[in-house]
């Protein structure tokens, strides 16, 4: 996008400044985030995870100002971090050392609370060649690590939790933030992808083991392109399964997806349009793995 | 961000076109934290200028948009279920506030954010009607016994109820003030004079001299907490209900139910807020309701402080204490000295040890 600079090309004290004072103005895929933290893991985390995005130098619009930072006197003693959007706190704090996740954690909550301009469906997102393929699962059912691994070969992530649908259009909107693995899946993704840049992993979260991936520079350069959507997929992961994808019916694929939308309800009527159409317009499968090159190999021969 | 840019184009939203992106910045987050960008978004369609906004700005309009409308349909549906849940008493449902402006279709429901449904019945009638809404799934939020003491004795609702499946809050009210208020009077006129709502069958709403005195009399008596938007609300009433025998329903309400110093306060934040075009004559006669100068003083301070929309990033030491003074203020109207002493050092003192008990002020 022009006028921006790449967040890589910043010292860590210039974003350490930046985040300490006016903002940090981070533009990840169509929102752009005003962020304010006075704790050094945060502006540590972000230089890592977020090199190859925009930053706007001089401030001005943001879609969201938030901050994280520790809650009214838990500073020092056993302390902690809580989320802030502007006035508003969303979460009960966490202990500081998940301080960077939550920050992951809050934006994400900003766009599923805020942003209902877009439907907004629990599910990876990523497109090739402008066609998008949509995952929609719940928590465990492997989205995550499948969208890691896919948009490492050749795949452009757009989101790998928050599909952004235009509910006119259907055109999908990409966030192009880090991809959040728990548990097995950091190690799965390391050995997968030997470039694959990670953040500390922080243990004991409410989800477990929890580290952010760094999304590919491709994936982010190309974040103001929209993809149509092409092929939904139901991802479910078991030990040793071979890799197999079965036809889904069109009202199945409707009532999951409406199950895994955070707006679906909200947006009403428009809302119920646009997820038919959805449907309509895409093939739709199961697809249960236990190995991610053949998953990978599988996805790779899907019908442009 | 401290430069109020919210309540001048609440008044003439045809500014809106001359904002630039860093004043939107500013715009958005003043409008989203007094629940007023649904109102605004609308208020940019209406002025035309919502096709020349800039991207990143309409964006978050269409979402506000999708919100209200979505609350406007489950408030009508909450008020279904609710008359359903009543059909059996011998009143008719009265509507307050919010969803009196929405079902009512008067301009200061539409794009408005709701936090609950309001109600009002008579006195006689609570007892039936708050078994009939349990019956119906509604359970009391505050469950200690002091908090249930505190609203069925001395205040003019019952604790809040809930919805076990739909979540939604309900406040049954059977007066407009406190028993123990300073203000205190009967609230049988209001039932007498509420007029039917056409498309609705068995609700009605407060007659609109007094649904303005009603919307006037929480204003200033201590519910700020979205201040700015319940001043807009006003201000979109006096507007709408424009009229010679509309002003002197007001005034001679306000005289026959002791109402005059809140409408004294409507009357001038308005005027200075939103520029309102209220009759001189109106204006001359809310003179006799100006409080003492002293008290004038410290109100219009207070009031300054809490009409103007916050800066969400960093609230200011003088809004908290323009709340804290506003609370002050709204027990002290609430409730007599000996009373309000009681009450303080319960929620002060007592509350605080007994843990389970603690609740808000």
């Amino acid at each position: 996008m022009p006028g921006l600079l790449k967040l890589g090309d910043l010292s860590q004290a210039e974003i350490g400044g930046l985040l300490r004072g006016p903002g940090l103005y981070l533009q990840t895929g169509v929102f752009r985030f005003a962020v304010r933290s006075s704790f050094s893991e945060v502006a540590q985390a972000l230089r890592r995870l977020y090199e190859e995005h925009g930053v706007a130098a001089q401030g001005g619009f943001a879609d969201f100002h938030v901050r994280v930072e520790a809650p009214p006197g838990r500073k020092f003693l056993r302390p902690q971090a809580q989320f802030y959007l502007d006035g508003q706190t969303p979460f009960k704090p966490l202990p500081r050392a998940q301080a960077a996740a939550m920050l992951e954690w809050g934006m994400n909550w900003c766009i599923t609370a805020h942003a209902h301009q877009y439907l907004i469906l629990h599910a990876a997102s990523l497109a090739r060649d402008g066609s998008g393929l949509i995952m929609p699962a719940p928590p465990g059912a492997g989205k995550s690590t499948l969208a890691a691994a896919l948009c490492f070969r050749g795949w452009r992530l757009l989101s790998d939790e928050l599909t952004l649908l235009d509910p006119g259009n259907l055109d999908m909107a990409a966030v192009a933030r880090p991809v959040s693995l728990k548990n097995a899946s950091i190690d799965v993704i390391r050995g997968f992808a030997g470039d694959a840049v990670l953040s500390d992993a922080v243990r004991d979260t409410i989800k477990g083991t929890v580290a952010h991936l760094r999304p590919p520079a491709a994936s982010v350069a190309a974040a103001d392109a929209r993809a149509a959507p092409r092929w939904i997929v139901l991802p479910r992961y078991e030990a040793d399964a071979p890799a197999r994808l079965s036809p889904l019916p069109r009202a199945r694929a409707f009532m999951e997806l409406a199950q895994n939308a955070f707006n679906y309800s909200l947006l009403g009527e428009a809302g119920f349009g646009a997820l038919a159409r959805l449907v309509d317009g895409c093939d739709c499968y199961r697809f249960s793995y236990g190995d991610l090159e053949e998953a990978v190999a599988l996805f790779a021969a899907l019908a442009p | 961000m401290n430069a109020d840019l919210l309540t001048p184009v609440l008044r003439a939203p045809e500014r809106l076109a001359a904002y630039d992106l860093g004043q939107w910045d500013t715009l958005l987050r003043q409008a989203r934290a007094a629940l007023l960008l649904p109102r605004l978004a609308l208020l940019a369609d209406e002025a035309g200028v919502a096709a020349t906004l800039p991207a990143m700005v309409t964006g978050h309009l269409r979402a506000a948009r999708a919100l209200a409308e979505k609350q406007a349909q489950s408030v009508c549906w909450e008020v279904k279920c609710v008359r359903r849940a009543l059909q059996g008493l011998p009143a008719p449902l009265i509507l307050l506030k919010g969803a009196a402006y929405l079902l009512a279709g008067l301009r200061a429901g539409r794009g408005r954010l709701f936090a609950d449904v309001d109600i009002l019945l008579p006195r006689s009638l609570l007892e039936r009607a708050e078994n009939d809404l349990m019956l119906d799934g509604w359970t009391m939020s505050h469950h200690n016994a002091y908090d249930q003491r505190y609203y069925r004795r001395w205040m003019h609702e019952l604790p809040p109820l809930k919805h076990v499946l739909r979540e939604s809050v309900l406040d049954v009210h059977h007066a407009i003030l406190p028993e123990t208020s300073r203000l205190g009077f009967s609230a049988m006129p209001l039932f007498a004079a509420a007029q039917p709502l056409p498309a609705w069958e068995g609700v009605q709403v407060l007659a609109p001299a007094d649904m303005v005195l009603h919307s006037a009399v929480h204003l200033f008596s201590g519910e700020f907490e979205h201040g700015l938007r319940d001043l807009a609300d006003l201000d979109n009433l006096l507007r709408e209900f424009d009229s010679a025998s509309f002003w002197l329903d007001l005034t001679a309400r306000a005289d026959a139910l002791g109402l005059g110093r809140p409408l004294y306060y409507a009357v001038t934040q308005l005027s200075a807020c939103f520029a309102t075009p209220i009759p001189c004559e109106v204006i001359e006669h809310v003179e006799r309701y100006r409080p003492s100068r002293g008290v004038e003083a410290l109100m219009r301070a207070m009031h300054g402080k809490l009409f103007r929309p916050a800066a969400p990033a960093r609230p200011s030491a003088g809004r908290a204490w323009a709340r804290q003074g506003a609370l002050i203020h709204a027990h002290w109207l609430r409730m007599p000295a000996g009373l309000l002493l009681y009450h303080l050092i319960y929620k002060g003192v007592i509350a605080p040890w007994r843990r389970d008990e603690a609740a808000s002020l």
